[in-house]
């Protein structure tokens, strides 16, 4: 009986195989392996003066690509974004495909992280990987995998496209000790912004405030009105206190030198100083309040971010005023318009000798796997137009110097695009820049035990230092 | 009838013994070799073809699991054609080899690896240089990693965590599991109550999270509450507490945790149990009963001895699960509100540090942590006779 | 039966349905929830949909017209208090009537309100449509047109589920059957030391293999095909497999083995005629196991498949409906249930193996 059953097997694969390799061929499908499949191409075809869309680099691969020596190749781009972010990325990178012929396949998932980490160490990386916290970034760097793009683009043509400091928080230490540039900005979120409704803000009378006293004044105003001003919550499962990290670095800009905020993001500067314990120390008089925040100092840590401005939304208003990053619109009530219901203004300046910082977090792209395919395709993300989806769809800003504001299409975007040109200076999300372990771990950590009450300031600085790998 | 076979085997010499051990060897090796190799050949023609994708998806299934069984029946059909001596000696492997073979591919030899890179720094061990050269290397820390393990602060929480979870979450697995699986069993409703309370085993982890998300959530006490449970405070007239996150009862809030991997996991021991308990003799029941005992009584006397086995079984393999735990931890808390454990910890190492000398040491402790368990089922194991 | 009295059945019965009761509710919870919208899942509780009383406007005041000082004691529609009493909600007297202020001094006005029995009952099948049949995209081109594409169904994932997760389950049964057959009824040099290591190796975190495996594959070849996630599955099923199967088919008599032996059977015939059939309760318990990890699994999945959209599975395509920042999880809701779907049709169907009596009247054969 079982015998029969083996025969009858066999007999069904071997069928199944007859079938399968002279079944019906619809339309090629997609290639399954999203890794290169590359097939020889022929002798470059003649250059018509190309006219493309965007920026191209004199004498650089992406000519080359534009004059068709690389077409039919596949580049691989990993990333951990994804709906609606994914689709703006396709059509971001749509204008490259059609100058180049070069395949652009994006891979990313939620499980960034992990991913690439297992990849990497298998021999499979990604050919450009989008890292959203290029403190991760010099993890590789240090240990040999990314590949200076500095080593073919020649610093004139970075210097035209980025502000300098751009350029100078794109440098890690690399495998010999030396620094090296990890990578091109590609896109970034404007953080130094703070939400309030404002059809309901205007009709109660109450101002923008414009300094920082200004903005406790105006905080204390709401609360003798009986509400409380704040929404603030930082949960986020496993990254959860990563607002809290935004409100110290936005406090340490305004409240000491650029020069120390960088020390600090080094980690020459220890968390334990008194630079950081007064940013630290000035946000808590906020947020330790329990009539300035919604749900009271205990409710911050369990509030996920993301739904933390809904109050705001209701009517009337819970609360009036939340700072987050642009990204933050995407959570906001479908149906809430930009400038009617919502706005934003500047989070003000502490000490006025510090000028009007501007807090940034961007991702930036970083090459595995050099081939000159690769190469055109990093050469392209150094124009604004590689961000295009975005621009013209909203949820992030061009990194780039040479990005116009009426290439925004969303006049929010467009609005804070404008803000970062009027600030003093700007500086990237230091916990994003702080190695993994500091900046996606102790950091985090260490602001959600000192808000929860958990551990005191001085047990969490100790820590966070004693993290910081040596 | 076995006892004749292990004596003809110690009558022969000492190179048929040697050729034997080649055999059981080469087998172990051939049969998922080839196994590989004939079902990647009609592979090749699975993803290169054309065909719908539903065809292919069948012609998957079919391959994989026909492949398999056509090539035990294969080398099990080359071994008993031999003479009956090498028949005995080469069969178990026949069964056992392939088992053995993939577990130590995919099991055993990344654990060796791990330990060998438990020795070594951040970055691992340095790149192109021979094995035996890496001892001398600068990389190599010895044992310094384990030594930092013992004394970092989050670890010790983790391992305290993970002793929680096997006291709380293990013993309340296997009880409510039995419990459940004897009340059904002796119920007109068995089919209904049994798939209810296995119906969470189906739920992924992120489902999980959702769902208790719904119980836990927090809100101010003048809000309107959106978990159940706060809900459920704030109308006694309580104020609501954040459940898992509750910082202030550190460590017990690690219970509210146990409960969502309790809740997701009791199905697999009432499963287990239910079918121990249906292969209990009903002669032996109703004779205890005839003589008069309660039903309590012959609960604890007659059938928990008689399924002993099987709460061994499940009670290893739950403690064994609940020392890997790590999605619902990940997902619900991240491992922040001191409920650390020692998975969590070797993904933040591992992953986001990218420190692979700590991230691994940290795994092989976590092996070890088995060990207790392992002796006590040999124990059983020779109690009962199996070997 | 005839031979108990009324309580145990109800005893057990209702000791039964409570704990049945008590542990639906978190599903029920998410049941319901998958129907409603996602303001309404953000502001309001699950159970609102049952019949409860709330408090409902019935009349507005302007505080400013009756001429009340918020930051004085008020005196309004029959109750009196302070601006944060009010706020709280002021009982009157007669208990079925409440005053608050809502709002806050500037702005807010008074609200009388009254406590009404009431159902919220605003179902969607949004969130359904969704997951089931993807999100719409609108994407603006740089010249202004707005483009709509169609979200992605979810067919192809399910497709994918399934190839991956049928023979996933088969296989390391397959081999873990030879295997326990073997540890339990043969003897052969090193048997007790293979097993010590297999039950050792029921701890070994799959995160580990991870690199080493994929470093593996990459030599093969294998990379992002099924065989790779067939065998990655199996290896990482085959301890507790093997464990679990060893311990059933151990505890099968002896005797029906040895009667068998005697009429000549190799232990071929007596595994494949024998033991399977009598197995099938344990083969069914470990198979429900490994197909519910399996069909829920994501990380060996995204390392061994890849990322490449034809080939993902179910639980990858819909981590990533939540949106890059998780805004969108209320559509988990939804797609919790999408996927429960299945492993509950495989769980229905393999009950019956579950079968008293298997083996009593097998010791006689």
């Amino acid at each position: 009986m079982k015998r029969s059953l083996f025969s009858i097997l066999v007999l069904l694969v071997v069928v199944s195989m007859v079938l399968t390799s002279c079944g019906p061929t619809p339309a090629p499908t997609e290639a399954p392996k999203p890794t290169e499949g590359a097939k020889p191409t022929e002798g470059a075809k003649p250059t018509e003066a190309a006219k493309v869309p965007f920026a191209v680099m004199p004498g650089g691969y992406l000519e080359k690509a534009i004059a068709g020596e690389y077409k039919g190749k596949t580049v691989t781009v990993d990333g951990p974004f994804t709906n609606p972010d994914d689709q703006r990325f396709f059509e971001s990178v749509k204008a490259f495909e059609e100058a180049t012929g070069i395949k652009v396949n994006y891979i990313g998932d939620k499980e960034f992280e992990a991913r690439l980490s297992i990849a990497v160490d298998a021999g499979n990386a990604p050919d450009i990987a989008d890292f959203p916290q290029p403190g991760k970034a010099e993890n590789y760097a240090r240990q040999g995998h990314i590949v200076d793009p500095t080593t073919w683009i020649p610093e004139s043509w970075l210097k035209q496209q980025y502000n300098q400091s751009w350029l100078d928080m794109a440098m890690v230490t690399g495998p010999d000790g030396n620094k090296m540039t990890a990578g091109v900005w590609h896109r970034f979120n404007g953080k130094s912004l703070v939400w309030y409704p404002k059809d309901d803000f205007d009709a109660a009378g109450y101002k923008i405030p414009t300094t920082w006293e200004e903005l406790l004044a105006l905080t204390q105003q709401i609360a003798d009105d009986g509400d409380t001003p704040w929404c603030i919550g930082i949960e986020s499962g496993a990254a959860t206190g990563w607002p809290a990290t935004d409100w110290t670095e936005e406090l340490m800009l305004r409240t000491t030198s650029l020069e120390n905020y960088d020390r600090w993001v080094k980690g020459e500067l220890k968390f334990d100083s008194p630079e950081v314990r007064k940013a630290i120390e000035t946000w808590s008089q906020i947020w330790f309040n329990d009539k300035y925040v919604y749900g009271g100092r205990n409710g911050i840590v369990s509030t996920f971010f993301g739904d933390a401005p809904a109050p705001m939304f209701e009517q009337p208003p819970k609360c009036w005023l939340h700072k987050q990053g642009n990204f933050i619109t995407g959570f906001f009530p479908e149906g809430a318009k930009a400038g009617v219901d919502y706005d934003f203004f500047y989070l003000p300046p502490v000490d006025p000798q510090y000028g009007k910082p501007f807090l940034v977090a961007g991702d930036l792209m970083a090459m595995f796997n050099d081939r000159p395919e690769v190469r055109a395709l990093m050469e392209y993300f150094t124009t604004p137009q590689s961000a295009s989806g975005w621009l013209t769809n909203g949820g992030a800003l061009a990194a780039h110097k040479t990005a116009t504001p009426d290439m925004y299409g969303v006049p929010l975007e467009r609005g804070i695009a404008e803000l970062v040109v009027q600030a003093t200076s700007f500086r990237f999300d230091g916990s994003d820049m702080m190695p993994g372990e500091v900046g996606a771990g102790s950091f985090w950590t260490g602001m959600t035990d000192y808000v929860s009450g958990a551990a005191d300031l001085d047990t969490v600085l100790k820590e966070i230092d004693a993290s910081w790998p040596r | 009838m076995v006892h004749m076979e292990v004596a003809q085997e110690r009558r022969l010499g000492a190179g048929s013994r040697f050729l034997a051990w080649l055999g059981r060897v080469l087998l172990a090796v051939m049969i998922p070799l080839i196994a590989f190799v004939v079902i990647y050949e009609g592979f090749l023609f699975l993803r290169d073809s054309q065909a719908p994708r539903w065809i292919i998806a069948a012609v998957a299934i079919v391959w994989g699991v026909g492949g398999v069984a056509l090539l035990y029946w294969v080398f099990n059909g080359i071994v008993e054609r031999l003479p009956d001596v090498w028949t005995q000696r080469l069969q178990p492997f026949v069964f056992v080899g392939p088992a053995m073979a993939i577990l130590i591919w995919y099991l055993a030899l990344p654990a060796v690896r791990t330990f060998y890179l438990s020795l070594f720094g951040r970055d691992g061990p340095p790149q192109g240089v021979g094995f035996f050269q890496s001892f001398g290397s600068d990389a190599f820390v010895g044992l310094q990693n384990y030594v930092a393990i013992f004394t970092e602060r989050l670890l010790t929480e983790a391992f305290r965590n993970n002793l929680m979870w096997i006291a709380f979450g293990s013993t309340f697995s296997v009880i409510l599991g039995l419990l459940v699986a004897t009340l059904a069993d002796r119920s007109r409703f068995e089919r209904v109550a049994k798939s209810l309370v296995f119906l969470p085993m189906a739920i992924s982890f992120v489902g999980a999270s959702v769902i208790w998300n719904f119980m836990y959530e927090i809100r101010p006490v003048e809000q309107p509450q959106i978990g159940l449970l706060n809900a459920l405070l704030v109308a006694a007239g309580g104020n609501p507490v954040a459940w898992d996150k509750w910082v202030a009862i550190a460590p017990w809030n690690n219970l509210f945790l146990i409960l969502i991997v309790v809740w997701l996991q009791t199905g697999y021991a009432m499963v287990l149990f239910s079918a121990a308990l249906k292969g209990i003799p009903d002669e032996i029941l109703e004779a205890a009963r005839v003589d008069g005992a309660t039903e309590i009584q012959v609960f604890f006397r007659i059938m928990i001895p008689y399924i002993m086995g099987t709460i061994i079984t499940v009670w290893t393999t739950i403690v064994i699960f609940t020392l890997k735990i790590f999605d619902v931890v990940w997902v619900m808390t991240g491992g922040q509100f001191g409920t650390h454990v020692i998975a969590t910890q070797f993904y933040r190492q591992s992953f986001t540090a990218r420190n692979s000398g700590y991230g691994s040491a940290i795994a092989i402790i976590l092996l070890l942590t088995v060990i207790p368990v392992m002796i006590y089922n040999l124990r059983q194991f020779r109690e009962q006779e199996a070997f | 039966m005839k031979s108990r009295k009324w309580v145990g059945p109800l005893l057990v019965n209702g000791s039964l349905l409570i704990i049945v009761l008590i542990w639906s509710i978190p599903t029920a919870g998410l049941l319901v929830s998958s129907f409603r919208s996602r303001f309404d899942i953000q502001t309001t509780g699950w159970w609102n949909v049952l019949p409860h009383r709330e408090w409902k406007k019935v009349a507005e005041l302007d505080p400013k017209e009756l001429g009340l000082n918020p930051d004085g004691v008020m005196s309004v529609e029959g109750v009196e208090g302070t601006f944060e009493q009010l706020r709280a909600g002021l009982r009157s007297p007669d208990g079925d009537t409440r005053v608050t202020w809502v709002g806050n001094k500037r702005l807010g006005h008074i609200e009388v309100q009254k406590r009404v029995w009431t159902v919220t009952w605003n179902f969607t099948l949004d969130n359904y449509k969704q997951v089931l049949l993807g999100t719409e995209i609108k994407v603006t081109k740089p010249d202004g047109t707005v483009e709509t594409s169609p979200g992605q169904n979810l067919s192809q994932a399910f497709l994918n589920s399934l190839a991956v997760s049928i023979p996933s389950t088969v296989i390391p049964i397959l081999i873990a059957a030879f295997a326990a057959y073997a540890f339990a009824w043969m003897r052969f040099p090193g048997r007790r030391g293979m097993f010590i290591l297999v039950v050792g190796l029921l701890v070994v975190p799959l995160q580990i293999a991870l690199v080493p495996i994929l470093r593996d594959y990459n030599t093969l070849n294998l990379n992002g095909t099924f065989l790779a996630v067939w065998l990655a599955h199996t290896g990482f099923g085959l301890a507790l497999a093997t464990y679990l199967l060893f311990n059933y088919i151990r505890t099968l008599p002896r005797e029906t083995l040895e009667s068998a032996f005697i009429d000549g059977a190799s232990h071929f015939t007596i595994f494949l005629r024998l033991i399977l059939p009598l197995s099938v309760p344990a083969l069914a318990s470990f198979a429900i196991f490994q197909f519910l990890w399996v069909w829920n699994d994501y990380l060996v999945a995204l390392t061994f498949l890849g990322v490449d959209p034809t080939y993902k599975v179910l639980t990858q395509r819909l981590a990533d409906l939540t949106g890059t920042f998780g805004n969108q999880w209320h559509l988990l809701t939804a797609g919790a249930f999408v996927t429960m779907i299945l492993p509950m049709i495989v769980f229905f169907s393999l009950q019956r193996y579950f079968v008293r009596g298997l083996l009593a009247g097998s010791v006689k054969g």
